[in-house]
């Protein structure tokens, strides 16, 4: 294994042996030196190194202000897509993926929720059917970011509608761009269309594409679901003040005149509850950073959420009469919740989202209750029911 | 910023809780709590000597650990899951912060405070700081002493006459000296002897006998002057500051404690043919509770190393931890009377221990909402 000294000198060497201006030619020499991700296998764009050491890469390209490969655009894709198929796909597979992806060359979406099937993902109604070397898909998903400009998507379909509703999944690399494949956006109760809807009408995905075992489709989903809360638990240390609060503070200590003594009092609960929960998030970093990953990242979303809505909430009340106006309705597409481009009112709106995006905050609860705690599980009465005979 | 735990404190925290288990069940809490002596001055010894707790705080060449803040703080988790009866935080913290700080970098040597750390450190001597339980950081120096006539031979003895009430101290039955801030030109801090007839203690019934209270009146009681000026104001509000974090601390303790103790009861607790724990009403207030208590240990955590390296966001810290752990210890003690349903009600039941510690630590050093109120201005966060 590279000791850390190594892997500086391979960094430098890529840094002064390529045109940092050059950017499509400086990611393949990056991901062919195994510097795209340290932690991925040689060949694959890594080097077999502990994940924590991608911090010594990243320093050093940020210091040479060496091209990134946009990763804020690639959210899925690097989160959520290669993980899963370096678990779980074919080495032709990892081939044929893994560099375009991280390179920004293809990008990748998620086809998992359904109108049917949201916080209980097992039980969606797509379905593939075996047809020669192909699946043929059809069904509808939602909630999908990218979709629109998206060339891969992760698709969860039912290929066994005769087994229990976990039993009967497989999983999918679906090409985006194939006939049968009808996008449309999703207008959220902001106005605006951060995602998207997608009907599928027998959509032919060939074999090749399929990711795992026939029927193993809920592990593979899996694995993709926790490398999205790896992904989320492991980012930047968050300096105070920021996220939500800081519009809320601006607005308190700019104008004096909309202030009264019991939104002081809210204010000052909320400044106290975000810091304390900022200062949780960089306990939970340093854990990660050790080694030594906890429970506590299941906490963070939950906190943040509510934060959200209630800084959120407090900040339309202090506004006074310009909390009863709303900058746009027009319906745009837009790229993710851009929360301080816009005003308290959309920021009020749009937070409501995040007690539902991602796991509801009632889900989570109970996966902190039930994994973290040891309390005993929800009864679930379809575990054990053919997905066809589940009363829907 | 380290807001983990490092080795030497997680193997401090085992060593203290091994002697809790042993010598500190609940049963003998409360049974303690109706006796006459409601402080444990032979698990005090134990913890204070044997297990040199008592300096954690004390430089090493006056014979202390010369420890921080956070191994006191994790020290301080043990004895809150506890409920332990013992003056850790009026003697080993508040008193000792005290005299650490009267004493200044540049002026170690002979003085009193010196000769009393070195006691304090061996475990001889108890000391306690003469401020009502709720005072809070930063505030005015008290004026309920104020400096009496001199009396024929004080000013060979190097006395000054105290005289005043000061109600509602807490650690203040155990020790034998005690801190005493007074009124005068300029105010001052005082070492008084309390063997003296001059002072007399009135124990009150106290919401939290564990951490039973007492009034203080001094009658031209005789003390030596171990601050003045802007050096007692200092020393008043760095003992004041450890304080509010070591509780902190302890709070979080006690937090950690009801969760605990919950989740084991509703799991086995079974009513209409299941476990209670499996009700989602049950199980979403566990797993709130369990985020605050995460919430808590970052808030406590972050405070306790703020003191250790003196960094300059330390009362933001304080003043955050205070009042983050203050409210999630009293929520988790309420959760835990109301999840163990009746049993929780009784007084042969441990929750209600929990409960009045956790009520009392809420005001101790300060409520959440002066706390807040010192944040207001701390961050910038101006009143109307």
């Amino acid at each position: 294994m590279l000791t850390e000294q190594e892997l500086s000198d391979k960094v430098k060497a890529l840094i002064d042996g390529h045109d940092l201006t050059r950017r499509e030619e400086f990611l393949d020499a990056r991901f062919d030196a195994g510097l795209a991700w340290v932690h991925f296998p040689e060949g694959l764009g890594g080097l077999g190194l502990p994940r924590t050491m991608q911090a010594i890469v990243e320093q050093a390209l940020t210091a040479a202000r060496a091209p990134d490969n946009k990763p804020d655009q690639l959210v899925i894709g690097l989160g959520m897509a290669a993980p899963t198929i370096l678990g779980h796909g074919t080495e032709e597979q990892k081939q044929r993926w893994l560099r375009k992806l991280w390179t920004g060359r293809e990008v990748w979406c998620q086809l998992f929720s359904e109108p049917g099937a949201g916080s209980d993902l097992a039980a969606i109604a797509t379905r593939a059917v075996r047809d020669g070397d192909d699946w043929l898909v059809s069904g509808q998903k939602l909630w999908t970011s990218s979709a629109h400009h998206a060339d891969w998507g992760l698709l969860l379909a039912r290929t066994d509608p005769d087994v229990p509703k976990h039993a009967g999944l497989t999983y999918f690399a679906a090409d985006m761009h194939a006939p049968g494949v009808e996008v449309r956006p999703l207008r959220q109760l902001t106005g605006e269309a951060e995602f998207n809807e997608e009907f599928l009408t027998q959509v032919r995905i060939p074999d090749a594409q399929r990711i795992g075992a026939v029927g193993a489709g809920w592990t593979v989903a899996m694995t993709t679901l926790m490398s999205e809360r790896v992904s989320i638990g492991s980012s930047r240390a968050i300096p105070r003040d920021a996220g939500m609060i800081g519009p809320a503070l601006r607005t308190w200590r700019e104008k004096r005149e909309l202030r009264t003594p019991g939104l002081h009092d809210k204010l000052l609960r909320l400044w106290a509850d975000q810091e304390v929960a900022r200062l949780a998030a960089e306990r939970l970093r340093q854990q990660l950073a050790a080694g030594k990953p906890g429970p506590e990242g299941s906490a963070a979303k939950l906190v943040f959420a509510r934060l959200n809505q209630d800084i959120s909430g407090f900040e339309v009340e202090l506004s006074g009469a310009d909390g009863l106006r709303y900058d746009d309705w027009t319906m745009r597409r837009s790229e993710g919740a851009n929360f301080f481009g816009r005003g308290p009112g959309f920021r009020y709106l749009r937070a409501r989202g995040n007690s539902i995006e991602g796991g509801t905050s009632e889900v989570l609860r109970n996966i902190i209750a039930e994994r973290v705690l040891g309390l005993p599980p929800e009864q679930r009465p379809d575990k054990d029911v053919p997905w066809k005979d589940v009363p829907r | 910023m380290n807001l983990l735990y490092d080795d030497a404190e997680q193997a401090l925290a085992e060593s203290l809780k091994a002697l809790l288990n042993d010598r500190c069940s609940w049963d003998k809490v409360l049974a303690r709590t109706e006796s006459e002596q409601t402080c444990d001055t032979d698990l005090w010894h134990s913890i204070a000597a044997d297990l040199g707790l008592a300096g954690l705080l004390i430089p090493e060449y006056a014979g202390g650990a010369g420890a921080s803040s956070r191994e006191a703080a994790t020290a301080a988790e043990a004895l809150g899951a506890a409920v332990a009866p013992v003056p850790f935080l009026g003697s080993a913290v508040v008193a000792t912060v005290c005299l650490l700080a009267c004493r200044g970098p540049e002026r170690a040597g002979d003085q009193e405070a010196d000769h009393l750390l070195r006691r304090m450190a061996a475990g001889e001597l108890t000391a306690a700081l003469a401020v009502p339980f709720v005072t809070a950081p930063g505030g005015a120096f008290p004026v309920s002493i104020r400096v009496a006539g001199p009396q024929q031979g004080d000013q060979a003895a190097g006395w000054s006459r105290l005289r005043g009430t000061i109600t509602g101290v807490a650690d203040a039955l155990a020790a034998q000296t005690l801190l005493v801030p007074a009124d005068g030109v300029p105010p001052a801090l005082y070492a008084v002897d309390m063997s003296t007839a001059r002072v007399t203690r009135t124990p009150v019934t106290s919401l939290d006998m564990t951490r039973q209270l007492c009034d203080i009146t001094l009658d031209d009681a005789p003390g030596v002057k171990v601050a003045s000026g802007q050096e007692a104001a200092r020393a008043l509000t760095a003992a004041l500051s450890a304080g509010a974090v070591i509780l902190a601390a302890e709070q979080l303790g006690i937090a950690e404690h009801c969760l605990d103790l919950t989740v084991r009861y509703v799991k086995e607790r079974h009513q209409f043919a299941r476990p209670v724990g499996s009700f989602q009403a049950v199980k979403h207030r566990l797993a709130d509770l369990w985020v605050e208590v995460a919430q808590a240990r970052a808030a406590s955590r972050y405070a306790a190393d703020c003191l250790a390296t003196d960094s300059p966001d330390a009362a933001v810290a304080v003043a955050l931890a205070k009042a983050c752990c203050s409210e999630v210890a009293v929520h988790a003690a309420q959760e835990c009377v109301q999840l163990h349903g009746g049993i929780g009600f009784t007084w042969e039941h441990q929750a209600h221990l929990y409960l009045k510690r956790a009520k009392a630590d809420s005001l101790g050093f300060g409520t959440a909402d002066a706390h807040r109120a010192a944040l207001a201005k701390l961050v910038n966060i101006p009143a109307p």
